[in-house]
């Protein structure tokens, strides 16, 4: 989480009080708004190459420039934007989703199941996390479908161990002695009154998360383990570049820019609901 | 002698509503001053504001004198003050557990103290702390100087805090609630520790606290604080036998006696209200059964009652009602 | 109809007995005061009562059915009858509920009303507290402490209860909100013939709201009777203390000589005999060692103390200093 909080460091230093989550969200909406209106604003077909027009320098035509295919890349980081921001949520809800109500059942039951899932979370956690992600894709066979499913089977420990944390201090919390007094069951009590309460560092968590799913994904892809070519997705983009870096710089450097934009977007975001919730990421 | 001289002192937050106005207060050394009011009244502040130690963000002193020994301490500079704060002025909590340090011995936090503003040597201010323990009661302080906060009951640690606060034999002792977190049973002796210290070393204290019940059992004076403002001020007896302000004829009548009493207890309506939101004019109004139009338009000022020493009051009705004569359920019962 | 609970309780890991051997029975629309110092066990065994804490040893009855066989059943019933106010009012609610969500939910759960008059009843209840209808949109961070403990209040109300344990629920309370609380909750009792367990610290409440009072000491109840009676003329001498340390509004008593010396004991190392003598200036060879003195009844009184086996043992909790003020 070093890159997501470092970037908030800078925003907060940059920015005036209390103004980097109206700052986040303005960037999030408006990398979501690009992204459902590329089809009408993108200048042309992100995949069509063009063999009349490859390595162009970014000029009146093509804004960004070309890539050696000819492809226009003004047209590909906005589609790309497509597929980063489904990445990011996607990737983050699985997780968030299995973490928490893992979390949420360990803290609150306890006993022998809460012991067998702390052991299963240190197993987890005892392997790099790339390192884990990328053998579990290699087993099931490159693509997006195995991203997720390899981020949903690694990212979930961190928002189990999270939520159970806030879980075994709010168990203490008069608000559910009274509960229990009051004859609720033990599922209402956990879903309706525990979770609610458990769920705030929760949501900041996923936000920050949000920017370690980019950079994961892209770069997944840039191993060539996630999206495949020719479909426009950043972190293929800048592999894809890497070859010209020395001739045609802009092939690698909108995209490596539209991925620390929407990253600060988010990380933003995660400090401000950090800020406005009570909870830090 | 007079040793503090507060005059109108007024704390503002950052909004500008006055958190403590124009509070006025004087002490004598080895004097005990009860310092009553309810949560949000202004106590609290009022007594960090003698040390210059505003608890929070953006609080600020905007107007007024505090006068300690005679010098002027808002004109200090905070070098200047780090030297008076713990030296002359020594501050105790309610909750000693959270106020000293987990892992440094008592014995070391007393010593710190002394080692700091009087340049003592390690050994010198060591045989002080153990001193300074048995003084405070706390039996075997050779053995206890070198055990751990954790290692005290709870009554035992705030003797302990009473200890660090005394090290450097200060002339003022604020005093925030000091016995809330305890038992009746221990409460009545850290009371009395309070009351021996004062005997002994002249100490002037000000006793921080909402129960009117511990006021009247050890203080010499009280002053009531409501939403932030002084309403009453005089000796014990005066201000206790015969309250002329309603707000602490009501905080006394609301205090339930052991002597028992039948039916519903006498009640204030209402809430204390909050900093943002003080009424206009006298700030009680909105709850007083002896509110008029005078009380709405026009804040009180201060004000000498007539034939007693030094018990003032702010209210407008004060001189018109008759001195009330507090508890008629207990005389009752105690005349059956 | 009898509220009982009888026989003895021992929680926690290492042998640490909060609550040890104690008996009470409170009867139908009683109000009982439990008093002591903290670690006396008295907020563990209010707890054990409503069967939120497992009694280790020991029977809880309740209606005559048993609460500490564990059957859902029972439980169920006893929830269903019984509530619980708690000492600190914010904490005591969801934060992320409203007022009114939170008492519409006792009234979904326990099929108190039917649902179209749901809204209704908890205006009446908030009303009932001498809070209004429009306090039900609002949040407890919206509310004052008395206003949450008002909600507190009208929340153990929609149970409809026969008993309700009230846990310190004055103590975090303004001076001037206390007494108001307080009225309410003896208004309530009077009015609906509640039974109430008044656990407290401030024996001055206990005396203007309790019929009878249990003083626990170390897990033990020492004394129990009639508040009255208690308060005149305290048999153990712990009872006797804790009473001379009320703090009275009187400028003319000073603070009592005699005040009991040392602080409780941790429950894990309770003193062998009666636990009560090393602190007690009255202790006799024979409460030094041996089991703990056996409750003796004496009329509608109890006690466990060894003194009093001829009626000149008096103890006096320093009520007499009155006449000196005046």
């Amino acid at each position: 989480m070093s890159a997501a909080t470092g970037i908030a460091r800078v925003g907060r230093r940059a920015l005036p009080r209390g103004s980097t989550l109206s700052v986040g969200i303005a960037i999030l909406a408006g990398w979501l708004l690009l992204a459902l209106l590329c089809p009408w604003i993108a200048p042309y077909d992100p995949i069509a190459q063009d063999a009349d027009a490859t390595l162009l320098p970014p000029h009146a035509a093509h804004l960004f420039g070309t890539d050696n295919f000819g492809r226009d890349l003004l047209s590909r980081v906005l589609w790309g934007a497509r597929v980063d921001l489904q990445m990011c949520v996607v990737g983050v809800a699985f997780p968030f989703v299995f973490g928490t109500v893992i979390g949420a059942v360990s803290g609150y039951v306890g006993g022998v199941l809460d012991t067998l899932l702390m052991r299963l979370i240190d197993i987890v956690l005892a392997f790099p996390f790339l390192v884990l992600m990328l053998a579990i894709i290699t087993i099931l066979g490159p693509g997006l479908g195995s991203f997720y499913i390899a981020m949903a089977l690694v990212g979930w420990v961190s928002y189990a161990r999270l939520v159970r944390a806030q879980v075994l201090t709010l168990k203490q919390r008069g608000f559910v002695v009274a509960a229990r007094s009051l004859g609720y069951r033990r599922g209402r009590i956990l879903f309706l009154h525990l979770l609610p309460n458990a769920l705030t560092s929760s949501i900041v968590f996923a936000m920050s998360d949000c920017v370690l799913v980019l950079l994961s994904g892209a770069s997944v892809s840039y191993l060539g383990l996630g999206v495949q070519p020719p479909t426009a997705e950043w972190g293929v983009m800048v592999a894809e570049g890497q070859g010209f870096i020395t001739t045609a710089w802009w092939i690698t450097t909108f995209p490596g820019f539209a991925i620390v934009v929407l990253a600060t977007g988010f990380s933003f975001v995660a400090d401000g609901l950090g800020d406005r919730l009570g909870a830090r990421p | 002698m007079t040793l503090l001289h507060v005059r109108d002192l007024t704390i503002e937050d950052r909004a500008g509503a006055a958190l403590v106005d124009g509070v006025s207060l004087s002490m004598r050394a080895g004097e005990i001053l009860g310092l009553v009011g309810e949560s949000g009244s202004g106590k609290t502040i009022t007594c960090r504001a003698l040390m210059r130690l505003l608890p929070g963000q953006g609080l600020a002193i905007r107007g007024g004198e505090i006068r300690f020994d005679g010098a002027d301490v808002l004109a200090y500079s905070e070098a200047q003050m780090r030297a008076v704060r713990g030296r002359h002025i020594g501050m105790i909590f309610q909750n000693p557990a959270s106020h000293m340090n987990p892992v440094m011995t008592v014995g070391r936090q007393i010593a710190e103290g002394r080692r700091l503003h009087f340049g003592a040597s390690r050994r010198e201010a060591r045989g002080h702390a153990v001193e300074l323990l048995r003084q405070v009661g706390i039996p075997d302080p050779a053995r206890r100087v070198d055990h751990y906060p954790h290692e005290f009951s709870g009554g035992m640690l705030q003797r302990a805090m009473i200890a660090v606060a005394l090290a450097c034999e200060p002339r003022l002792l604020i005093a925030d609630e000091p016995t809330t977190a305890l038992d009746v049973t221990v409460q009545m002796q850290i009371l009395r520790l309070l009351q021996d210290l004062r005997d002994r070393l002249g100490l002037a204290v000000i006793f921080i606290t909402h129960d009117l019940g511990v006021v009247a059992q050890t203080c010499d004076r009280i002053a009531v604080m409501y939403a932030g403002r002084l309403c009453e001020s005089g000796g014990k007896r005066d201000v206790l036998a015969a309250p002329l302000h309603p707000y602490t004829q009501g905080l006394i009548d609301c205090q339930p006696s052991s002597e028992g009493g039948v039916g519903p207890m006498p009640t204030i309506l209402g809430q204390p209200p909050v900093a943002s939101r003080f009424p206009a004019g006298c700030r009680f109004h909105p709850r007083c059964g002896h509110a008029t139009a005078q009380c709405e338009a026009g804040q009180p000022s201060m004000r000498m009652a007539a034939g007693a020493d030094g018990h003032s009051v702010a209210c407008h009705h004060a001189a018109d009602r008759p001195r009330a004569v507090t508890r008629p359920d207990r005389d009752a019962i105690a005349s059956a | 109809m009898t509220y009982a609970v009888s026989g003895g309780f021992g929680f926690g890991r290492r042998h640490v007995r909060a609550v040890d051997g104690v008996s009470l029975r409170i009867g139908a629309g009683e109000a009982w005061g439990l008093v002591g110092e903290s670690g006396s066990g008295k907020s563990t065994l209010g707890r054990a009562m409503l069967g939120l804490e497992k009694a280790s040893a020991g029977r809880v009855r309740f209606e005559g059915r048993s609460v500490t066989d564990g059957l859902p059943s029972d439980i169920a019933a006893l929830r269903a009858r019984t509530a619980m106010i708690f000492q600190d009012p914010y904490a005591s609610l969801n934060p992320r509920q409203s007022v009114g969500e939170c008492i519409a939910e006792v009234l979904r759960v326990h099929a108190k009303v039917p649902a179209s008059t749901v809204t209704a009843r908890v205006n009446e209840l908030l009303v009932r507290v001498g809070l209004s209808a429009e306090h039900a949109s609002r949040r407890p961070q919206a509310l004052s402490g008395g206003q949450c403990q008002r909600v507190g209040i009208a929340r153990a109300l929609a149970v409809e209860p026969r008993l309700i344990v009230a846990d310190e629920c004055v103590a975090a309370l303004d001076v001037s909100i206390q007494a108001q609380i307080v009225n309410l909750l003896m208004d309530l009792h009077r009015r609906m013939g509640l039974a109430i367990l008044f656990i407290a610290h401030d024996l001055a409440v206990v005396r203007r709201i309790c019929d009878r009072v249990a003083v626990m000491y170390l897990g033990r109840i020492v004394e129990t009777g009639p508040t009255q009676a208690i308060f005149e003329r305290p048999m153990h001498p712990y009872t006797a203390a804790l009473i001379g340390a009320i703090p009275e509004i009187d400028p003319d008593r000073p603070l009592p000589t005699d005040a009991l010396g040392g602080e409780p004991p941790s429950p894990m190392s309770v003193p062998a005999g009666c636990a009560f003598h090393p602190r007690c200036g009255q202790a006799r060879p024979e409460c030094r060692h041996g089991p703990a003195p056996a409750f003796r009844h004496r009329g509608d009184r109890a006690f466990a103390c060894v003194l009093h086996d001829h009626d000149d043992d008096e103890l006096s909790p320093h009520r007499d200093r009155r006449s000196v003020a005046t």
